[in-house]
């Protein structure tokens, strides 16, 4: 199939940038998105030209180094899928195709399509860990945990920090990746004790890093590759308030 | 303090706030809606207001601090939102959101404009000295309120100037109605959906049920 790529291409963080258009031809319906801008490069380096610059790692949709928006919607429209699992089977001879990088004030371009996604480490490192002692490893099975919190726990841990539901909202908030890690840490017995200090701290990380305040839009869930739920939101909403009522062990 | 800061802390506040606004709006349709059961009702219901003395001062007092704290930081958060947001996309599109939810500050500030235009309509009554009820005859020995309000509403210009604040308002609650529950932490993945239908059905008939008072009284179909 032949295609019209506007891709947006900016040379580094000062640059203005701007979309160009080049084609991708003979593209078989059988490559992934990031597959075809790889012909289209091998195209762009043989002519002498730069290459158009785009994150990527795994390409089996769970490292979420990939981050397009594509037509509009981060990492295009397939459903729960990342570009990496984007085929071309799912696009029709002769489409025009806008790729952009995420846009936030938090992420900024680097080049091309390529952002610094450094601010979701930040939030991470404010509270996104549980301390623990180090020294023999502990048994497997000390500490039992029931099946539903088992897998709330994991359908919150899906979250592959790609930044997709900061891409989508149109506050650019990370609401819904930080709640993911609170809520998460704050259904298991091990990150249960630092709870309120993390959400404190994690909640404030949102602001610090330039991110937006969550209005209850849900474009996040929607655009979310791995599905994460806002009721995780709701769940962070809920250990914010519990931060906020003292117990009688704190002094 | 953290929750005059912290970006759940305001959007609590929001919720809140907001939650007791519609509370507001919830009496204060129920006292209009007297006005369909004819001119002694309403008229009843004004006065009856009017005798609270001092208690009406403490709820306008009350009243201007939800005010003041609902707008205050319903601005305060567009704004940083807006700078979180400095580039566009050349193309976007969104999925779930709704024109309500993207245009909540300028539905609240339309409804804002709305409100002070009311104030001084009705409660102070210097927009329309000829119809206000300080200047008209005395019903029964009580203001009569039921010509104030028929008399206004007769008038197209101040019928359409309500409808249309009625509409923003609804567009406002179409949101907001059902937002406190996700921001108070008391949704789940299985209630989301149907809260937010409830809501949403809800902000229509308070909408319909501000809308039939100026647009009925307009139509002459009630007088």
């Amino acid at each position: 199939m032949n295609l019209t790529l506007h891709v947006w291409r900016q040379k580094g963080p000062q640059d203005k940038g701007k979309l160009e258009t080049y084609p991708a031809n003979n593209i078989s319906s059988d490559q992934s998105f990031l597959e075809m801008l790889d012909d289209v490069n091998e195209e762009l380096i043989k002519k002498g030209q730069d290459p158009i610059a785009f994150d990527h790692d795994c390409r089996e949709g769970i490292c979420g180094m990939c981050s397009q928006v594509i037509n509009g919607r981060p990492h295009g429209h397939e459903e729960r899928t990342t570009v990496c699992q984007l085929h071309m089977r799912q696009f029709d001879d002769g489409d025009e195709i806008f790729i952009e990088p995420w846009r936030a004030k938090a992420f900024p371009v680097q080049k091309d399509l390529i952002v610094d996604r450094s601010a979701l480490d930040a939030i991470m490192q404010s509270g996104g860990y549980s301390s623990c002692h180090t020294g023999g490893v502990a048994d497997g099975n000390a500490i039992l945990i029931g099946k539903p919190v088992a897998d709330y726990a994991m359908d919150a841990a899906e979250c592959i920090g790609c930044g997709a539901c900061i891409a989508a909202c149109p506050n650019s908030s990370a609401m819904l990746f930080t709640s993911a890690k609170v809520a998460q840490l704050a259904a298991l017995p091990q990150g249960e004790p630092e709870a309120k200090k993390r959400v404190k701290a994690m909640t404030q990380a949102i602001l610090d890093e330039g991110f937006g305040n969550c209005t209850n839009h849900y474009e996040c869930e929607a655009a979310c590759p791995k599905g994460i739920s806002v009721k995780f939101i709701a769940k962070l909403n809920r250990e914010y308030l519990k931060s906020l009522v003292p117990t009688s062990t704190e002094s | 303090m953290d929750l005059f800061k912290s970006t759940v802390g305001r959007k609590i506040l929001m919720a809140v706030t907001g939650l007791m606004l519609v509370g507001f709006i919830s009496v204060h349709l129920l006292g209009n809606l007297s006005v369909f059961a004819g001119a002694d009702a309403i008229n009843a219901y004004a006065k009856h207001l009017h005798d609270l003395g001092p208690l009406v001062w403490v709820f306008r007092l009350a009243m201007l601090g939800l005010f003041a704290v609902h707008i205050t930081f319903g601005v305060q958060l567009y704004l940083e939102n807006r700078a979180a947001t400095p580039d566009s996309y050349a193309v976007q599109k969104t999925l779930v959101t709704t024109f309500s939810a993207k245009t909540m500050v300028f539905t609240g500030l339309i409804v804002l404009a709305f409100l002070l235009y009311h104030l001084l309509h009705f409660t102070v009554q210097i927009t329309n000295p000829d119809t206000a009820a300080h200047n008209l005859p005395l019903v029964h020995g009580h203001l009569d309120v039921f010509t104030m309000v028929t008399a206004s509403f007769q008038n197209g210009f101040i019928a359409v100037v309500y409808i249309i604040a009625m509409i923003a308002l609804t567009l406002h609650i179409f949101h907001g109605i059902s937002s406190w529950v996700q921001t108070l932490g008391l949704s789940t993945g299985t209630s989301q959906d149907k809260v937010i239908f409830i809501g949403k059905i809800v902000a229509i008939a308070y909408g319909l049920a501000y809308i039939a008072i100026p647009l009925l009284l307009l139509a002459r179909i009630v007088k």
